[in-house]
């Protein structure tokens, strides 16, 4: 065991000091009772109210929440599919060019997905809102989540699929009652990675919103640009709560089933 | 029941089937048994159909099944990873096959009842896979294989990740479930002993080809080909040149300065054909004395002595430089055994002991 030197301590508190003490920040800021936002006039939560009371933000969430559920689930059935062929379909011509472009998006830069996406919008005259917000989160999040999935894939012990052959099934059926619940995690853990991308993403967003839709990312950087409210504050604030839950939440759920496990098997050694 | 005819299978420039053509018989325990690569895995799959012939035919049951998919052939399989789906119970499992087949509810709760009795899994039905021990495993994959009733089951290696005290319980547990159920087993094994314990009738491949189809007996007393004679158990081989003697009688010379052997054989050999002598070290018998009697006798020195607790193998090194092996029960206790190391002993066996091969 590491003993906890004097160095270690002060590492470890400049670290954690580094990280979070702008979001300390703004969470006590969001509790502020005065309008400025750098001088503190006593604790009030009247910015949570007002906050309630503004439809532009308010619409902009729900907008968000929308994008991200559907783009989600979109690019996950995309995305597993996309790693169902290429981990197992075999040699086919163009596959190792196939899984490199699958990877590309992933190292492009944003600003260039984004206009792309905006030229061709205009080209086939769609109409920019929350119909070219999702196709364009789809377009990107889809490689995450077949990254995420042909990982797990490529270590799916093939014999299994053939045992479900081998009983009876159909190659579909057997996807459905064999592969797709063994590999569930991953591809839920995908469908959150992609969730949470299209939550936050600013730039892609800005290029394929239009006036009739707005995300909340991109509302949050307009209206910061007039000027940071306390409002945007007690917003963030409760952003970075929802996802402090969820994140525990997640791990809490994880620790419970491997705990289980460990106890079921130790149960059956014993047995 | 099982007929192949001329079947080749190709992957790429390998050929792992060499136009090989087979019958397997209905209700027969049939080992395919081989080095690892001769293409008995192969062999398997194509059976299973997961593999399709590049050339030949398959036929079961007078049929081609060359066009039938996995899930349409009235064949089930046991994997060598057993391939136990880890999301479902062992009941789950065992049903699953059952449930494709649309069979009505209580008839597969019978069913799998059945099946649970006959591995004696009872106790186990509500586990997960991962809830039990590696030989329960094996007998819930076998359950579940078994559980379609299929006319022919495939078994890929089934007691490789066992122990060998539990693989010697399970063989004759597999044994007992084929003749309860009139099954006919294919099993796939590297392991020749496996092979002569559970199969009634054993093929030896070799790159692809099969070597020798026989009765376990017949394979280990009279095997056609030096491969065959080297590949299963332990094996002492002599070459040397043969002169018949009339009578399926030859004498073989081996050594010059050795007198020639005498040998009994069944196969044809003209005079002064090159030849292999194969003798099994349980048919050589060690003495301190010249055997009176004895067809054929050489002098050696023993060289290493493997303890086996219930046999020992005396390595015996003769004059030649040649080191012939000769096994004996230890029916007396090891502190009276008769020879030890360096000992100057005789070694002698029948005219019928060995057999003489070709190549």
């Amino acid at each position: 065991m590491n003993r906890m030197t004097w160095f270690n301590a002060v590492s470890l508190t400049l670290g954690f000091a580094f990280l979070y003490i702008p979001m300390v920040i703004l969470v006590i800021f969001s509790f502020n009772e005065s309008k400025l936002v750098t001088v503190w006039a006593g604790f009030s939560t009247k910015w949570y109210g007002e906050l309630l009371q503004n439809d532009a933000f308010l619409n902009a969430a729900w907008v968000t929440l929308k994008v991200a559920v559907f783009s989600s689930t979109m690019a996950t059935v995309l995305g597993t599919i996309a790693a169902y062929v290429l981990v197992r379909g075999g040699r086919f011509m163009g596959r190792t060019l196939f899984s490199g472009m699958i990877y590309a998006p992933l190292v492009m830069p944003e600003v260039i997905t984004g206009l792309s996406l905006l030229l061709l919008f205009i080209g086939i005259g769609l109409d920019r809102g929350v119909l070219t917000i999702v196709l364009a989160h789809t377009t990107f999040s889809m490689c995450y989540v077949s990254v995420v999935v042909s990982s797990r894939l490529v270590s799916f012990d093939r014999s299994l699929e053939e045992a479900a052959l081998d009983l009876g099934c159909s190659p579909a059926e057997a996807f459905r009652l064999v592969t797709l619940p063994i590999i569930a995690p991953a591809v839920i853990s995908g469908w959150l990675l992609a969730f949470t991308l299209s939550l936050d993403d600013l730039v892609i967003a800005s290029f394929t919103s239009g006036p009739s839709a707005t995300t909340l990312p991109i509302k949050i950087f307009s209206a910061v640009r007039l000027g940071v409210s306390p409002e945007i504050n007690a917003l963030s604030t409760i952003m970075i709560s929802i996802v402090t839950v969820g994140v525990i939440t997640a791990s809490l759920v994880t620790k419970h089933q491997v705990a289980r496990q460990k106890r079921e098997e130790q149960a059956a050694v014993r047995a | 029941m099982i007929h192949f005819q001329n079947v080749t299978k190709r992957f790429g420039e390998f050929t792992a089937i060499d136009n090989l053509t087979i019958d397997i018989y209905e209700r027969e325990f049939y080992a395919l048994l081989g080095p690892s690569g001769c293409g008995k895995t192969t062999l398997m799959r194509m059976l299973a159909g997961f593999e399709t012939p590049t050339e030949g035919k398959i036929f079961l049951a007078g049929q081609d099944i060359a066009p039938v998919p996995p899930n349409k052939r009235a064949v089930n399989m046991m994997f060598q990873s057993y391939a136990l789906f880890p999301h479902l119970s062992i009941w789950e499992n065992i049903a699953f096959g059952l449930k494709r087949e649309g069979m009505p509810k209580h008839d597969i709760n019978d069913r799998v009842e059945e099946m649970l009795r006959l591995t004696r899994l009872e106790k186990f039905a509500r586990r997960k896979p991962h809830q039990i021990s590696g030989g329960q495993r094996q007998r819930v994959a076998l359950a579940r294989s078994l559980a379609k009733a299929p006319k022919l089951l495939l078994l890929d290696e089934p007691l490789g990740a066992l122990d060998k005290k539990l693989r010697q319980d399970t063989q004759f547990e597999l044994m007992d479930i084929q003749e309860k159920t009139g099954t006919t087993f294919v099993i796939v094994t590297h392991d020749q002993e496996e092979a002569m314990t559970v199969a009634s009738r054993v093929a030896v491949m070799d790159h692809g080809k099969i070597v020798q189809v026989a009765t376990p007996d017949r394979i280990y007393e009279t095997p056609n080909s030096v491969y065959v004679a080297d590949f299963i158990g332990d094996v002492n081989l002599i070459e040397g040149t043969v002169r018949p003697n009339g009578g399926g009688s030859y004498a073989m010379s081996w050594r010059e300065g050795q007198p020639p052997l005498n040998v009994q054989s069944g196969n044809e050999f003209s005079d002064g054909q090159k030849a292999h002598l194969a003798i099994r070290p349980e048919k050589v018998s060690i003495s301190a004395e010249k055997p009176a009697a004895a067809d054929n006798a050489v002098q050696g020195r023993i060289l290493d002595i493997a303890y086996l607790g219930n046999i020992s193998t005396y390595h015996v090194e003769l004059p030649t430089g040649a080191v012939i092996k000769a096994q004996s029960a230890n029916t007396r206790r090891i502190a009276r055994r008769d020879f030890t190391w360096e000992d100057s002993v005789w070694l002698s066996w029948t005219a019928t002991a060995g057999v003489l091969l070709a190549e």
